[in-house]
């Protein structure tokens, strides 16, 4: 596998470079180095403890909340510098995560969660045209506008924290494994989205366990294993590589290899879902 | 009847007072998680701007100056210690608020020694005569304003940004944090909200029928310690609730003593302690908490 290249200096996308991350004496990342270039769908993959949440973490500032700390190394998105900015800072300057498990605000309901959303934004106008990008990418949240947000299903509630996401007006959209714990179908259904967000212009690096789903949408990718970038390429190369066949993807495993080619006889099912 | 009437309305009076204190000591719990033990010497400072400014800026003018006055220093609070949240933990913090308490409660009694300061409001003592019922002008004063303000609170909670970032940060801060808001911003404006909203609540404790501002109100103000937390602490609704249920209670059983006097004597001091006991030993959570104390 070849050593993944950084790529041109005046790329405005995406760096973190040689990044080490220690949650008191316990180290989750270290020598972490990567690329998001602008208008890509770049992948993280590794199991579970393998430093992916770790690696969102820092760069949405949010380590000190699980008493975790940047012990060295940097990260920038557009040329500016984003290890040491306030988690308020970074939304502001396009960098949205959805967290792993969703966290909606259960106890608000949809419309005040997509609210919550627009907060870091000031632009009144602005969160007006977001919103209605949300609820035209999905429907379903507003004929649930008014319910609270614990009652939706689980696929609803993904939905929810992406539409939420997305009324910063993100540059670039963290994801943290977004189709944990969903039906086949309904990740599908959120491979779609993330497919349209980004071809309407949002940058994505999408960290999962599902590698099938996450090649399939991915350009570049990048494999974590025990705070360690292990492997690293085009997301196509991956897909074809021995190790991550046998070890993510799984060899013979029929369901995988049709998921990854795009399953076309899926398609029609998922667009009737859809709708 | 008519005692009855006149005991239900003072305690209606009394316990919207005690709502917003309890009111206050809620929204700093959500915003903080930090049970706030100088509450009371909030009041105190809200109270005492007001007696000590309104012989020269007249009471209106006085009352802004000890709602902004009390609203700094909770602010103040907010910016000194609270902040330090991340290093330390919500009870050690919340010990650290009984320094501040015992700091700002020694020197403001000092100040006011043996005086009862008067607040200068201008209900005075009169009487209003409804048939048979009498309310003094200034319970009512007291009811319809601590409603008026608990009304605009919680629609502001409900439907203002301020009060979408604040229930966001309190149901989850580390994600309220990932939609941009500020959590330094969101706990010092609780801090300064919780801070007028119990200067205004001084104001209420210390006119007719009692004498005036002296250094016991924060004895008086502990009342709605229980308010807050039969109500459940991190409940708006519940700091409503238990107010009342305070208010009337005390009001009632301070009213019927001699009826009661079988039970011992200050009954209705000991009554909001006793029914808050007995609402926590069968919801531990409080009326609408979601919860317990334990876990604080
Ligand atoms: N708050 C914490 N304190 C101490 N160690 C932590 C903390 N959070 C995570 N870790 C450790 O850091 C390592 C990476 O954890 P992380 O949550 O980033 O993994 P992950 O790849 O997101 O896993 P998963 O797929 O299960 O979400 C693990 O070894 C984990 O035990
Ligand atoms: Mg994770």
């Amino acid at each position: 596998m070849n050593v993944h290249d950084p790529g041109p200096p005046g790329d405005s996308g995406l760096t973190v470079r040689d990044l080490a991350v220690n949650y008191g004496p316990v180290t989750a990342l270290r020598g972490v180095s990567l690329d998001v270039p602008r208008g890509a769908v770049v992948t993280v993959l590794g199991g579970n403890g393998a430093g992916k949440s770790t690696l969102l973490r820092a760069i949405s500032g949010t380590l000190r909340f699980h008493r975790g700390g940047v012990g060295s190394g940097a990260v920038a998105f557009g040329g500016r510098k984003l290890s040491g900015a306030s988690t308020s800072a970074v939304v502001a300057h396009g960098v949205v995560q959805v967290p792993e498990g969703r966290k909606v605000f259960a106890r608000m309901t949809v419309e005040e969660n997509l609210r919550a959303g627009a907060l870091g934004a000031r632009d009144r106008r602005a969160a007006a045209e977001a919103r209605q990008r949300v609820l035209t990418l999905f429907p379903v949240l507003a004929e649930r506008a008014r319910q609270r947000a614990g009652l939706l299903s689980g696929g609803e509630q993904q939905m929810l924290a992406i539409g939420r996401a997305l009324m910063a007006r993100p540059k670039l959209l963290l994801l943290d494994e977004p189709t944990l714990g969903l039906a086949p179908m309904m990740a599908l259904r959120i491979a779609d989205t993330v497919r349209e967000i980004n071809a309407q212009g949002t940058t994505v690096l999408l960290v999962e366990q599902n590698a099938a789903l996450a090649l399939s949408l991915a350009t570049h990718a990048y494999v974590l294993e025990v705070g360690r970038v292990v492997l690293s390429g085009p997301a196509a190369e991956l897909a074809e590589s021995d190790e991550v066949r046998r070890r993510y993807l799984g060899i013979g495993d029929d369901r995988d290899e049709a998921l990854l080619s795009g399953a076309p006889s899926i398609r029609p099912a998922l667009s009737r879902w859809s709708a | 009847m008519t005692t009855f009437l006149e005991l239900l309305v003072n305690g209606i009076s009394i316990g919207a007072v005690y709502a917003l204190i309890a009111l206050g000591f809620v929204i700093i719990f959500k915003a903080t998680e930090v049970v706030n033990f100088a509450h009371a010497s909030l009041l105190l400072v809200g109270g005492f701007i007001v007696a000590k400014t309104h012989e020269s800026v007249g009471f209106w003018l006085a009352l802004l100056l000890g709602l902004a006055g009390a609203a700094a220093v909770g602010a103040l609070i907010e910016f000194a210690v609270i902040r330090r949240a991340n290093v330390i933990s919500h009870s050690i913090l919340a010990i650290v608020t009984i320094g501040v308490d015992i700091v700002l409660t020694t020197e403001l009694t000092r100040q006011i020694g043996t005086e009862v300061l008067a607040l200068g409001d201008p209900w005075g003592s009169e009487v209003l005569h409804l048939g048979a019922v009498n309310i003094p002008l200034a319970r009512i004063a007291a009811l319809v304003t601590a409603s008026l303000v608990i009304a605009l609170f919680l629609l502001a909670f409900k439907y203002t940004n301020w009060g979408v970032a604040m229930r966001a940060t309190a149901e989850d801060a580390e994600t309220a944090a990932l939609m941009g808001v500020r959590r330094g911003r969101v706990s010092m404006g609780a801090w300064a909200v919780a801070g007028a909203l119990a200067a205004l609540a001084a104001l209420f404790m210390c006119i007719f029928p009692t004498p005036g501002l002296d250094r016991t109100v924060t004895a008086t103000a502990m009342k709605a310690f229980p308010a807050a937390i039969l109500g459940g602490l991190d409940s708006t609704t519940g700091a409503l609730a238990g107010g009342l249920i305070i208010g009337v209670t005390e009001s009632l059983v301070g009213g019927y003593q001699s009826e009661l006097v079988f039970l011992g004597r200050g009954l209705g001091d000991v009554a909001p302690f006793l029914v808050m006991i007995i609402i926590l030993l069968i919801r531990p959570a409080g009326l609408f908490g979601t919860r317990e104390l334990a876990r604080v």
